[in-house]
């Protein structure tokens, strides 16, 4: 449980640790979009973790970040597969970005630092907040662009009016994510400041 | 530095080599182009009857993508010499596309066929220019951030950068389309895509590490861990699954590894030189570093934004 808050409060991939933004820009534009990603890449980040942890004994410490890669591409196909068959449509809208997941350094980073090193049971774990942690981030990104865009929250009409079309256009979310940052490091500012009176 | 300078020439030259476009020829037409947006002109290499040329009845025209989808020819119009005819269309063609045009019992019984399209060069410096500028890979695709809000602290680092970029990613996309082409479709293994690039991906970034480390070893250091990240970059892998998704030929990928490359150096140069400005500015303290990175980055995708609108070929 400790590990699951961690991925997603303390290092959350996005706005701590400022890892696979990529997606975080592209396609974030709805909430449906930043779920449907955070799922594929729950997914991915979980079977993988495992699968390293389980094996970690008989890598070869030099080659263990190529293997890290190809087990990363074989569930990332996985996964590829299942949402071209089950969610066509889904599968078009994020186009090039499943497939990307495969490059995604956040899912490395967590085989390098936790699953090569602990058991399974705490790498599921791990990977499960960490997956979690870049799945609310995506979908807060999602939800501040799609209600300032298009006004309407997870395809329903909310506000009633477009607010600021701008920000479903592409390099917003350069802007959104930027903005968020700051946002965060002001709340850390801000408490940080707060205990420094009090003591 | 030397080194990589007669590298560069060699790269260069090996460009000019490859690149000179295919050249089309059919025995009885000896030249083709689109005439304007709603007629094909064709030159025969041999005299025809003036009359003979004016029936439209030996032209069958069609996309090349869509062959049951015949295009009308309204008139044949004759040059003046009986050695050409101008075909006019009722509707504007789409000469984004290449059309095949049938000539039929115009000489004897013979027929031949030829393909209109607008030059080869052309189309592949189209998509040299797009993937540089209209679809850059960082501002319009979001692609390789990690890397790019990393390396772009300082202008030499960011040079040397997408210059290494670049040349992995020719390297690495060559080998991929081979692998594609004589590989995967041949045996249908299609699936592996993901698993076969990524692993050539790593592979030519081994290769290029182990080579940089001896013949440039000052470059080689200030990399530093970024190297080791180009692995892990989601431009390196896109360029091959781009390719494999619209089946380019090698020209064309060439071409768009390129592009892709030129375009992430032009992105790291621009945003590197902005952050060296930036170390003097008075920034907001909740701002500094990463958020402040993010908006420069989206007031540049909002100027590559006006290059949508961008056509050239």
């Amino acid at each position: 449980m400790q590990l699951v808050a961690n991925g997603i409060l303390k290092e959350n991939p996005i706005f701590k640790l400022a890892l696979s933004m990529c997606p975080a820009v592209g396609i974030s534009t709805t909430v449906m979009n930043g779920f449907l990603l955070g799922i594929a890449v729950l997914f991915v980040q979980v079977c993988s973790s495992v699968t390293i942890s389980l094996v970690k004994d008989f890598i070869h410490p030099r080659i263990r970040i190529p293997t890290y890669t190809l087990t990363i591409a074989t569930w990332v196909t996985v996964i590829d597969m299942v949402l071209s068959a089950y969610m066509p449509e889904a599968y078009a809208k994020m186009g090039i970005f499943v497939k990307l997941i495969v490059a995604f350094a956040i899912i490395t980073m967590r085989l390098e630092m936790f699953a090569c090193k602990e058991p399974v049971g705490a790498s599921f774990w791990d990977g499960l907040g960490m997956g979690l942690g870049f799945m609310i981030g995506m979908m807060t990104i999602g939800l501040v662009r799609e209600l300032l865009g298009s006004g309407a929250i997870l395809g329903y009409d909310v506000l009633g009016f477009k607010p600021l079309l701008f920000f479903i256009l592409p390099s917003a979310g350069f802007f959104v994510v930027g903005l968020m940052m700051a946002f965060f490091n002001y709340i850390e500012v801000f408490y940080k400041r707060r205990k420094g009176f009090k003591s | 530095m030397n080194r990589l300078t007669i590298r560069l020439i060699a790269v260069f030259t090996f460009i000019c080599l490859v690149v000179p476009g295919l050249v089309y020829g059919a025995n009885l037409i000896s030249k083709q182009s689109f005439n304007g947006k709603s007629a094909i002109k064709l030159r025969f290499s041999v005299k025809v009857e003036k009359a003979k040329i004016a029936d439209t009845a030996h032209y069958i025209v069609y996309e090349e993508q869509d062959p049951d989808i015949r295009l009308k020819v309204v008139s044949a119009k004759p040059d003046e010499d009986g050695k050409g005819v101008t075909l006019h269309f009722a509707q504007n063609l789409n000469t984004a596309h290449t059309h095949v045009v049938t000539v039929k019992n115009l000489v004897g019984k013979s027929s031949a066929i030829t393909k209109v399209s607008k030059s080869y060069l052309g189309y592949l410096i189209s998509i040299l220019i797009s993937a540089l500028l209209i679809n850059n890979f960082v501002f319009t695709k979001y692609l390789g951030l990690c890397v790019f809000f990393g390396t772009s602290k300082r202008k030499s680092t960011a040079k040397g950068m997408g210059v290494v970029f670049t040349i992995v990613m020719v390297v690495s996309a060559s080998m991929s389309w081979f692998f594609y082409n004589y590989i995967l479709i041949p045996f249908n293994l299609n699936f592996l895509q993901i698993v076969v690039f990524i692993g050539l991906v790593s592979l030519t970034v081994q290769a290029v590490d182990t080579i940089l480390r001896k013949v440039n070893p000052l470059l080689f250091n200030s990399f530093g861990v970024y190297l080791v990240l180009v692995i892990a970059n989601c431009v390196i892998i896109a360029v091959p699954l781009i390719l494999a998704n619209n089946n380019y030929n090698y020209y064309e990928t060439f071409m768009l590894a390129l592009g892709a490359g030129g375009g992430f150096l032009l992105a790291l140069y621009l945003m590197s030189s902005v952050s060296e400005r930036m170390q003097l500015a008075n920034i907001p303290p909740t701002f500094k570093g990463l958020p402040i990175a993010f908006i420069v980055a989206g007031q540049f995708a909002m100027a590559f934004l006006g290059f949508s609108g961008l056509k050239i070929f």
